[in-house]
This record gives C-alpha cells, sequence and structure tokens, in this order.
C-alpha cells in the first residue's frame, strides 16, 4: 500500500503530520473540510479514535473520508473501548479500506471522558496492540496463530510520552515498541526542549532511531486558556514556567501570535537534534493556521508532498518494514 | 451469607482496580520466590494439590488471601510479578503490563486514582534497587482472560505458564531491524 508517510521517513525527508479530530455527530463535511486544510501540507494526518475518552464518529469511518478528501490517514486504534478480537478485525477492515498508516495505544481512561460510567476494556496494552499488528502484517497469523488469508499492510505506529515518570524507563519503554514492531512513534506535546533532547539522547543510545523514527509533537498555545487546559487537563504534558512567563508577559491581544512563534522556535529547534524524523502538530481547532505555521518553519508544501508519486521517483524507495 | 458475599465482591470490583503499593519489601519478594521457586519439590506439591479439588480450593484461597495482603492480589491466574519489582501491573487501572502509560503525573501519581502512585513507578524503583531493571524490558504477552480466580502458583510449579514474556529487550545501534521473529512472535498462550 503506497504510503507517503513511510517514503518520507524511509528516504529521511522530514516527516510532518497533523491531527484530524472526527466531529460529535454524523456530517462528513467537518472531516472533508479539516482534510482540506491539510492537504498538500502534510504527509498524513492522524484520525483520533475517541479522543480524551469522549464519543466522536469512529476513526475507521473518519479516516477513510480523509483518504477520500485526498489527506493520507494514519489511523488510531486504541485499546479502550474493544477487545482483542474488535481489535484485530479493525485492523483488518483498516487494511481492506486503504488506510496506510495506523497508530496503536492503550487510550485515556474513560474516567475522563463524557461516558465515565462506562466498562474501560484494556483487554492488551499499547505494546501488545503493536505487537499483534506485526504479527498480522509479517507473520500472517492472528493473535489466535490462525492464518490471515490476506495480510495486511500498514505502517505501524505508537505514542511515546517522554516527559512523563518514571524518568529512567520512557526510553526502554519505546524500546519495548520499536522492538514489538512499530516503525514510528509520535510523542506527546514538546514544550520543553532541552528535556526532550536529553530524552532523545537515550534513545539514540539504545538504537532506537534505526528501527523506528521518532516524531516529536507540537502544538501552539494560542491563548493562555489553551495553555492552563493543556497544562491541567491533557494527561502527561509539562509546561516550562518559562514558556507560561512567556505568554503571560505579552498583551493578551498577542498571545496567539506569541503561542504560534514559540511554536515554530519549537520546530526548528527540534530540526536540529539528532534523530528526529519529524514533528506532529496537534492544533486544537487551529488546523488554519497549521499552514502558517509550517511554512514560518520552512516547511513548505513542496517538500512536504512531492509531486512525482513517490513510487515513481528514480531509483525506487527502499520499503522500510 | 451468599448475597453478603456477592455484595461484597461487587464492592471490591465497582470502581475497577486500584493501585496497590506493596507491603512486602523487594527484597523480601525476590527472597521468596527463590524459596518458591519451580523445583522437583514444588512440582510434586502441585501435582498432589491438583489431584484433590478441596485441597485446590483450600490453597488457592490461600494464594487469594496472602497474595492480596501483601501486593493487592486479584488472581489474574498468571502472575507477573517475579518481572515487575513484585508492584502487581494487575492493580493498574489499565491493567498494563509493559510499562506505564503516559499519564502519570509529573510527580509519579496514577492519573485515574491520584491519591496513589502509579503502580509502574513504584515497579521500576523497586526493580531497579534490587538490581533487576532489566525485567522491565521483556515483552509481557497478553492475558489469558480463562486464567482469572486460578492458583498463579500452581500454573507456574506445573509450568503452564511458560512464554509469558520474552527476554529482556536490548538496544544497540548494530541490532537495526534484524528482530528474530521466532523469538517474539505471538504464540497463544495458556491451555
Amino acid at each position: 500500500m503506497m504510503s507517503s508517510l513511510r517514503d518520507a521517513l524511509a528516504d529521511g525527508r522530514f516527516a510532518v503530520t497533523a491531527e484530524i479530530g472526527p466531529p460529535r455527530g454524523a456530517d462528513p463535511d467537518v472531516v472533508t473540510r479539516k482534510a482540506e486544510l491539510l492537504r498538500g501540507w502534510v504527509h498524513a494526518a492522524n484520525v483520533t479514535d475517541n479522543q480524551g475518552a469522549h464519543v466522536r464518529m469512529s476513526s475507521l469511518g473518519a479516516a477513510v473520508l480523509a483518504l477520500r478528501a485526498g489527506v493520507e490517514p494514519v489511523m488510531q486504534i486504541t485499546c479502550r473501548d474493544r477487545n482483542r478480537l474488535a481489535l484485530q478485525s479493525d485492523l483488518l477492515s483498516a487494511a481492506a479500506l486503504g488506510i496506510p498508516n495506523v497508530l496503536l495505544l492503550t487510550g485515556d481512561h474513560p474516567i475522563h471522558g463524557d461516558h465515565p460510567d462506562g466498562k474501560p476494556v484494556f483487554d492488551l496494552d499499547g505494546v501488545q496492540l503493536v505487537w499483534t499488528a506485526r504479527t498480522m502484517r509479517d507473520d500472517h497469523r492472528l493473535l489466535s496463530g490462525r492464518r490471515l488469508t490476506a495480510p495486511p499492510t500498514w505502517t505501524i505506529g505508537a505514542v511515546e510520552n517522554p516527559f512523563a515518570p518514571p524518568p529512567g524507563f520512557r526510553a526502554h519503554r519505546l524500546l519495548k515498541k520499536a522492538v514489538a514492531g512499530a516503525e514510528f512513534v509520535q510523542t506527546q506535546f514538546v514544550f520543553d526542549v532541552p528535556r526532550f533532547a536529553a530524552w532523545m539522547s537515550e534513545v539514540r543510545d539504545l538504537g532506537i532511531p534505526e528501527r523506528c523514527a521518532v516524531i516529536a509533537g507540537v502544538g501552539p498555545l494560542r491563548s493562555l486558556r489553551v495553555l492552563e487546559h493543556v497544562r491541567d487537563n491533557v494527561p502527561g504534558t509539562h509546561v516550562p514556567d518559562a514558556l507560561e512567563r512567556r505568554l503571560r508577559g505579552v498583551p493578551s491581544a498577542r498571545v496567539d501570535d506569541e503561542g504560534v512563534t514559540a511554536c515554530v522556535e519549537t520546530i526548528q529547534a527540534l530540526r536540529e537534534i539528532p534523530g528526529v524524523a519529524g514533528v506532529h502538530v496537534m492544533a486544537f481547532g487551529f488546523e488554519h493556521g497549521i499552514p502558517e505555521i509550517l511554512s514560518r518553519s520552512d516547511l513548505d508544501p513542496q517538500e512536504a508532498t512531492p509531486e512525482v508519486e513517490p513510487a515513481a521517483l528514480p531509483g525506487g524507495v527502499p520499503h522500510a518494514g | 451469607m451468599a448475597s453478603a458475599k456477592i455484595h461484597a465482591s461487587a464492592a471490591t470490583h465497582a470502581d475497577g482496580p486500584r493501585p496497590f503499593r506493596p507491603r512486602l519489601p523487594g527484597r523480601g519478594a525476590y527472597a521468596g520466590h527463590h524459596v518458591l521457586a519451580r523445583r522437583a519439590p514444588t512440582q510434586w506439591l502441585a501435582s498432589v494439590v491438583e489431584r484433590s479439588p478441596v485441597l485446590m480450593r483450600w490453597f488457592t484461597a490461600g494464594e487469594r488471601v496472602s497474595k492480596r495482603e501483601l501486593f493487592g492480589c486479584r488472581m489474574c491466574g498468571q502472575c507477573a510479578l517475579p518481572t515487575t519489582g513484585y508492584a502487581c501491573p494487575m492493580t493498574c487501572p489499565k491493567e498494563l503490563r509493559n510499562g506505564p502509560c503516559g499519564g502519570v503525573g509529573a510527580d509519579g501519581r496514577c492519573e485515574v486514582h491520584p491519591e496513589q502512585p502509579c503502580v509502574w513507578v513504584v515497579a521500576h524503583e523497586r526493580a531497579v534497587r534490587a538490581g533487576h531493571g532489566d525485567d522491565l524490558t521483556r515483552l509481557q504477552r497478553p492475558v489469558d482472560q480463562r486464567l482469572w480466580g486460578q492458583s498463579s502458583w500452581l500454573n507456574y510449579w506445573q509450568g503452564r505458564d511458560e512464554g509469558m514474556w520474552t527476554e529482556p529487550v536490548e538496544g544497540g545501534r548494530d541490532r537495526g531491524s534484524s528482530i528474530l521473529r521466532r523469538e517474539l512472535g505471538l504464540t497463544p498462550v495458556g491451555r
């Protein structure tokens, strides 16, 4: 299956991904509109799976809508809402519907969502789900050991939070995911570049970038309200005091611009860190601002999306798997 | 009597698993494992116990009570304690067997039960202190949901839980993507 994200990573081009949050409703145009804002600017866009344990259109449905709108989806699948049977059948459906990338994660606990009365599933954990997907694709087998008639071909992604405790274990946890089969990983928001760089040095020492591309998560804090929300409500994020002081230090009308500038500076700093293969821009309903962030970071669309189909490039493109 | 029992068990499950800080120091737990390791005598004991349903019930009850008091055991029947610094991963609200989620608070608190430390933060401390930090990098296979309520000691002594985890995974630049699939492939566990 053609995956321009896989191709960019395999070629060593700086990868750019963003996020499409499916709507709380059945209107397909919401997804299409968000996709159109990103088309041409990103290699792929994550389609979230009941993000924050809030019910939305499914990531499978919305990923197909994104694909139709010309944006390559990264379909997120969490272990929160499905047992191992449903996880594997959704993975197969994703492949059958032409979704080239999947991002496999444990998922937020329902207690933080809009149905705290629901049953948390967690039949598998994120590492086991990555492992399962790799076994399906490469060994052509289900968890039960039964053979698949036609194996899936997606690129397998995972997530990691470099900033959450225990600090001595986070790089090793990513190593487990890489060994289990993750080919790329997107991180939690990076607001504290020096701390991220220190974690990346551990990641390099473990030889992870050679087997699993690290894509750093970034996002603009465009108001003090967003800053407080991210700091207090997004699990496992760390907003350094210096950034908070910086945003509080400008007149309220300029917080927006200052937040975007800080995000651009973060992207530029991340590009200098060895082993960082790309950025994942999460923009909280600010999808229309993503092109501006990317162009100010010198990540212009020509670089992000080749005019020629990658498979037709001279010399071909190695398959990272 | 019966209804009181049902009520009590419903109460323990009402809000799902809750992080439990082990009451037995790591050193004691590792030493205890040494005593209870699979050897000819323990294997013999397991086969004797399993021949009698009554004995098996009492034995399982003994394991349940002692491990609940020491580790918050919920009787998943496939004990991971020897590889997790003897902090039980099944007391994690997400029952994560491969390490902490990304939502651990900056102070090491569980995101679901902030009054408790994350099980995996405790596991990491205990394992590292005992020189068993590498154990946490083992890939843990999915839980066999059929084994709930069974004695994991009997399953262990009888060798039925083999393959629950891999060897510790190693980093290193030279290893590249040359992962032996046979070594890591997911095979069905349990019977």
